[in-house]
């Protein structure tokens, strides 16, 4: 009986077979992420509503030198905040699936343990591309356009799509620490919220008093909408892009490989 | 591998903070063979079954599945174990198709294979015409028995089953029971934890008695009945009395001490014989004036084993028994359901 499983079985250390296995949960993610209706609210209505909400609220008070329309300026930042929003989720999931016995499933299976956990930031990667199409879809139909031609506009859909994916293992880690989809989910959003609005996100740096203009300036969302506007309104892009890959890759460094540890070790119980 | 062994277990140890879930748990499964591991909650049969299935690492001690250390050669152990946990692992949003592809997939059988391998399984564990269904429509049965499909996707020659038929009607448990009962024919080797005495008595060749993080006690069914040996007197309470007045009627009457489930307002006691002890017992009832629900003398039940070897009811005694009424209820614990997407 063994010989025949082992004919049966692949080597799962190959790196192929790491790619199969991520892709295969990959689509168990997405397959969940199409049918469970909140989570479907979550990737479609509230990025068009962050969107709308923001600029009619915000569009009449706030004025940015050299902006003629605020959802110019608005929307490489709530797109940032819609990412981020989302990539809650991404701890929620993996806390779900570890209460629920889904983790105990993978982890007695003979795939590696990075499989299950970039299957799940995939699926998420995935979510927040639509995510980005929706919010430039409500956008541009309330006055929203690219600037700087549309090689620049796919490098920010990429770069925004990067974010989301540091953002998706820092919260993969914290849902995996927590154990608890609630706690998870409010571990995951309070970073977001105040590093959202102690940054350039909604509102230019200058209008802040002075002891929060230091901080917003070294605020790595800061940093990451302002390579995100230059990719959408013009300007000098190298160096600010290069600035946001360095966060989003130091963030990547520290993260994936401790969420690998700790998901090694994790149990449901 | 050569090794005739399906589980070996030597001295595991496991601590989680100060509790000490696992205090050198020692046993032995031949190959194609039915283990059946039996404790109270907290006796540490979980997480033995963690470590086997190489989930967990033990603090001390070691452990081997087909000849395979658990924790050295985890990746290879793992390519040869099923494992059916407590709370049925299955993704309630995927089909119960989807869910045994998936599995498939991911033991690296082929699109076709895996479509073939889930039809089989979904066929034989009557749930085929449910495929197309999400898991989150099943009833707790199906659940249960799509969380078994799942670990036999690979043919597994080693099985774990963590309390395989808890929260199952009487109608799912024995049905689940056949099933289980077919693949040890076919010579699966099965460790199963489990609190129904009566499922341990019909499935397991072998059963460890474990309590405290201690194996206390081993062997078949049989040996354990005979090592405690006479029969047993069982009396029920009236619905809601207390026992305790009964058990001063039986004072010397038994070859020990009786056990007394005051919640359950029962009393077991050990007798030497049969009919006399009973004579003496009526005498007795009459002149206290007190009154029984019910009275049975009958052979001892892997269940009066236990209450001999640990001294505690048996851990499936404050539950509706197999076959009784239902799925045990769980008082006072009104955590929610895992596993419940929101």
């Amino acid at each position: 009986m063994t010989t025949v499983l082992a004919r049966n079985l692949r080597m799962h250390a190959t790196p192929g077979a790491v790619l199969g296995n991520t892709a295969i949960i990959t689509a168990r993610n997405l397959r969940r992420l199409a049918r469970v209706p909140t989570q479907m609210a979550l990737a479609t209505l509230q990025p068009i509503l962050l969107v709308v909400l923001f600029t009619y609220s915000l569009g009449g008070a706030v004025h940015v030198p050299g902006i003629t329309r605020y959802i110019d300026y608005l929307l490489p930042g709530v797109l940032v905040l819609a990412i981020g929003f989302g990539a809650s989720q991404t701890g929620v999931a993996i806390a779900e699936d570890l209460a629920s016995g889904m983790i105990d499933r993978f982890r007695s299976l003979p795939i590696a343990a990075a499989s299950v956990l970039a299957g799940r930031v995939a699926a998420d990667a995935v979510r927040n591309l639509f995510v980005a199409g929706f919010m430039i879809a409500a956008g541009s139909a309330i006055g929203f356009r690219f600037h700087a031609g549309p090689a620049a506009a796919v490098a920010a859909v990429t770069l925004a799509v990067a974010t989301g994916i540091a953002f998706s293992w820092l919260n993969l880690l914290l849902g995996i620490m927590v154990r608890d989809a609630e706690t998870a989910g409010l571990a995951g959003l309070f970073p977001v919220i105040i590093l959202t609005f102690t940054s350039s996100t909604l509102v230019p740096v200058a209008t802040m008093p002075g002891w929060l203009q230091a901080f917003a300036n070294i605020n790595p969302i800061t940093v990451i909408v302002g390579a995100l506007r230059a990719l959408c309104l013009g300007g000098p892009t190298a160096r600010p892009a290069g600035e946001a890959l360095a966060w989003i890759g130091s963030l990547l460094l520290v993260t994936v490989p401790a969420a690998v540890t700790r998901y090694r070790h994790a149990t449901s119980a | 591998m050569g090794d005739q062994l399906a589980i070996a277990a030597e001295g595991l140890s496991k601590r989680f903070g100060q509790v000490r879930a696992l205090d050198g748990i020692s046993f032995a499964q031949p190959a194609g063979t039915v283990l059946g591991l039996l404790g109270p909650n907290g006796a540490g049969k979980t997480t033995t079954v963690r470590i086997l299935a190489t989930l967990l690492s033990p603090d001390g001690g070691r452990a081997w599945v087909a000849g395979l250390d658990v924790v050295e050669q985890a990746p290879a152990v793992r390519r040869l174990i099923g494992l059916s946990g407590q709370y049925a692992a299955v993704d309630s949003y995927l089909t119960g198709r989807e869910n045994l592809q998936m599995i498939g997939r991911l033991y690296g059988l082929s699109r076709r294979a895996a479509r073939r391998r889930a039809g089989e399984l979904l066929e034989r564990f009557d749930l085929a015409k449910a495929a197309g269904r999400m898991a989150r429509t099943y009833s707790g049965g199906m659940r249960r028995r799509l969380d078994v499909a799942a670990s036999l996707v690979a043919k597994p020659p080693v099985l774990f089953l963590d309390e395989p038929t808890t929260g199952l009607d009487p109608h799912g448990r024995i049905a689940l029971w056949q099933l289980l009962g077919e693949l040890a024919e076919h010579g699966t080797s099965m460790l199963l934890t489990t609190q129904y005495m009566e499922e341990a008595e019909r499935l397991a060749d072998t059963i460890v008695v474990v309590d405290r993080g201690r194996v206390i006690a081993s062997g078949t069914p049989g040996e354990l009945k005979a090592r405690i040996g006479g029969n047993r007197l069982e009396l029920q309470t009236l619905a809601g009395g207390d026992p305790r007045p009964l058990a001063q009627v039986l004072a010397g009457l038994g070859t020990g001490p009786p056990v007394i489930d005051a919640r359950a307002g029962r009393i077991v006691l050990p007798v030497a014989d049969g009919p006399e002890v009973l004579a003496e017992l009526a005498t007795r009832l009459v002149t206290s004036g007190l009154r029984v629900a019910e009275l049975a003398l009958r052979r001892p039940s892997l269940e009066d084993v236990f209450l001999t070897l640990t001294g505690q009811p048996g851990p499936g005694s404050a539950h509706a028994p197999p076959g009784g009424a239902g799925p045990p209820a769980r008082a006072g614990n009104p955590e929610p359901a895992p596993g419940r997407a929101r």
